[in-house]
């Protein structure tokens, strides 16, 4: 069994810094660890050793970087949204375009280091969860390159809403398997998934979209969407010669955020401000914001903010992105709000629609609406900042599978 | 001595295994699952695992989901679940009482307060189902100071090596997950059950409680002779969800639950 955690961070592990989490126990500060069942413990045991393994083998790098820059189509670009900063009349606003990604999302960075680590552990089935569809559809396409049984849990509610991501996955290949316990979101298919996990120890795979979930799930997902900040730094440089002064990425669990934040954790110039749901405001009751309005508590596999009543009942999260209506967020995202190195914001439904528009006409990008929270936190920071600043702002999904709430909303009828 | 182990050594005196049946608190309403909890160790019950319903219980089968939800429903909270077990220690001194449930609303409540009430209220064991021991330092000293035994849980893919690490530690009895998967589904073979035996033996002196899958009197006499006690719980959980009407309890429900723990009781006794 291992219980020593080696720190993996692409930096080398520097004793002051913030990237050399999380410790032994899978915790970033109190957040964290591996609150399963006896039957996950030696799953989540060979997962953390195999990955460990993975991590140090110089050919899993190799075949990743293959894998990145041939099938997703890495790196994404770093664009200088120039009609958007006319516009919002202060800071210079660039946008990382992980929309640009094969599958349309940065969810495909994840998967596709999870599936050749399954691959490696001779797992030959994966389930996993899936909100709005993008890690759904990311994993049924990894799982139809590498020929491996897919099955997806997707909340009967995000079923509904999400269709076209839901045919995609089944033109894939994978089966989707609503589910319709609780609100059906995507707490409720987080729960099925880990049900049939545990069901199935001997040939299934886990593939968990986010960063949260038992140690090291975490950690992994995070190292595996780094690339998302480690090419933004390089690409900063040779567009400015500096690093940026904001970093901005809407949050659900957490996962874009994680990757675009974590190569600069150890740059205290560089500001980090993660983007929450607030669904139909923070005070409403009808939000998705755990940091803002959750407390410390556990949930699937890990010690986080969560949104919940009095008595520890988990409460069901409301946002407009099916993606983001999540109760709980990364453990690491909980820490870095704790120790002040990243700051959590609340946008609104509203906000959010109208950000999705401003995006759309300003540069011909339709942004998915998790990203769309995103924006609308950077309209309302832009133009408090002199011209001489620099935004950049995680385009994590395109908007293509959102366009159909968005209609609704706006009293189309498509 | 804890009413736990006196239980245990007086069965083990009588040659016997126990029957461990499982009740939900609230499952349909306070009134019913207080009812049923009063007289179950007439009908049989051993020892008694109250389950504390949770929002999301992901090792759980859809049966016992079904039924926390019904729980909470009706407004089960840890205070309330806490409060039932006081009003059943006012008739029974003797049945130990072990609470099932998920870490978070103990984390809510507070470890140490809810270690101190539990025990005032008459709690004998907790078993929390989300907390492996690698966590369990988060309970641990809070329930040990207060005699409260906190049951470990052993799984089929539990290797000896994490045997014998998770298990000198344990106290009161040892729960054995007999099916990797969820509760109320599949059932181990007696076979299975007595390969798995020896395994559990060879690093602790506990007596062994199966669970997971165990639904009919005959595999309930087995698990309990195999082991050292039979856990039953989406068995009677089904048979209670099918005497509701619209969620509601009937005349029913505590009668139909109570025969068929009968049934499993007598199978258990030989």
């Amino acid at each position: 069994m291992s219980t020593t955690a080696t720190p993996q961070t692409s930096a080398p592990a520097q004793p002051n810094s913030l990237r050399t989490g999380p410790d032994a126990r899978g915790r970033f500060g109190t957040f964290g660890g591996r609150f399963v069942a006896e039957t996950l413990m030696p799953l989540v045991q060979d997962l953390e050793a195999a990955y460990d393994a993975a991590q140090a083998d110089p050919m899993f790098h190799v075949k990743l970087s293959y894998y990145f820059r041939d099938y997703v189509g890495r790196p994404s670009p770093l664009w200088f949204a120039e009609r958007l900063t006319e516009t919002l009349g202060g800071a210079k606003v660039y946008l990382k375009r992980e929309e640009l990604n094969h599958t349309g999302s940065h969810k495909l960075n994840n998967v596709m280091g999870q599936i050749l680590l399954a691959q490696r552990m001779g797992k030959t089935r994966i389930v996993a969860e899936t909100g709005a569809g993008q890690h759904g559809v990311a994993t049924a396409t990894v799982c139809a390159l590498f020929g491996m049984k897919c099955v997806i849990y997707m909340g009967a509610t995000d079923v509904e809403r999400q269709k076209p991501n839901v045919f995609r996955m089944h033109l894939l290949g994978a089966e989707v398997k609503p589910v319709t316990a609780g609100a059906g979101t995507l707490k409720d298919a987080m729960n099925e998934a880990m049900r049939d996990w545990v069901a199935n120890v001997s040939d299934t795979y886990f593939l968990v979209g986010t960063v949260a979930g038992p140690h090291p799930y975490p950690r992994m997902v995070r190292d595996f969407q780094s690339v998302i900040g480690e090419e933004t730094r390089t690409q900063m440089m040779e567009a400015e010669g500096r690093l940026p002064d904001y970093i901005v990425a809407a949050i659900g669990g957490g996962s874009n955020a994680m990757g675009i934040f974590h190569p600069f954790l150890d740059e205290p110039e560089v500001k980090l401000i993660g983007v929450e749901a607030a669904g139909l405001g923070l005070d409403s009751g009808k939000t998705a914001a755990s940091i803002s309005r959750g407390r410390s508590g556990v949930l699937h596999g890990n010690r986080t903010y969560l949104l919940q009543d009095e008595n520890g009942q988990i409460e069901e999260a409301h946002s407009i992105s099916a993606g983001l209506d999540y109760p709980g967020i990364g453990p690491e995202h909980s820490w870095l709000n704790d120790i002040g190195r990243a700051e959590y914001v609340g946008v609104t439904d509203s906000e959010a629609l109208e950000a999705f528009q401003l995006l759309t006409r300003t540069e011909g990008i339709i942004p998915a609406l998790e990203c769309a929270h995103g924006l609308a936190h950077v309209m309302k920071l832009a133009p408090t900042l002199d011209k001489d600043k620099i935004i950049v702002l995680n385009v994590s999904g395109r908007g293509d599978k959102d366009i159909f709430t968005v209609a609704k909303h706006l009293g189309v009828d498509l | 001595m804890s009413r736990i182990k006196t239980r245990f050594d007086a069965l083990k005196a009588e040659g016997r295994g126990a029957l461990i049946p499982y009740l939900q608190a609230f499952d349909p309403d306070l009134e019913t699952s207080l009812e049923l909890l009063k007289a179950m160790p007439a009908a049989g019950a051993d020892l008694i695992e109250i389950g504390v319903p949770f929002s999301d219980p992901s090792a759980d089968g859809l049966t016992i989901q079904a039924a926390a939800l019904r729980g909470l429903k009706a407004g089960a909270t840890l205070t309330r679940v806490l409060e039932m077990v006081k009003r059943f220690r006012e008739g029974d001194d003797a049945t130990p009482i072990v609470l099932m449930g998920y870490l978070n609303p103990i984390d809510s409540y507070g470890p140490a307060r809810f270690c101190a009430d539990a025990a005032a209220a008459g709690v004998d064991g907790l078993i929390v189902v989300d907390l492996p021991p690698e966590e369990a330092d988060l309970l641990e000293d809070d329930a040990r100071a207060n005699g409260l035994d906190i049951v470990r849980l052993v799984a089929p893919n539990t290797s000896d090596a994490r045997l014998r690490q998770i298990l000198p530690e344990a106290s009161g009895f040892i729960y054995y997950v007999s099916i990797t998967g969820i509760t109320g589904t599949r059932t181990a073979t007696e076979d299975e059950l007595a390969a798995a035996m020896p395994r559990i033996r060879a690093v602790s002196d506990l007596p062994v409680a199966v669970g997971f899958g165990i639904r009919t009197p005959s595999q309930a006499a087995v698990a309990s002779r195999t082991g050292d006690a039979a856990v039953v719980a989406s068995a009677l959980i089904t048979t209670l969800a099918a005497t509701l009407d619209d969620g509601r309890a009937t005349d029913q429900t505590v009668p139909r639950v109570l025969g068929q723990l009968r049934e499993l009781a007598e199978a258990v006794r030989g």
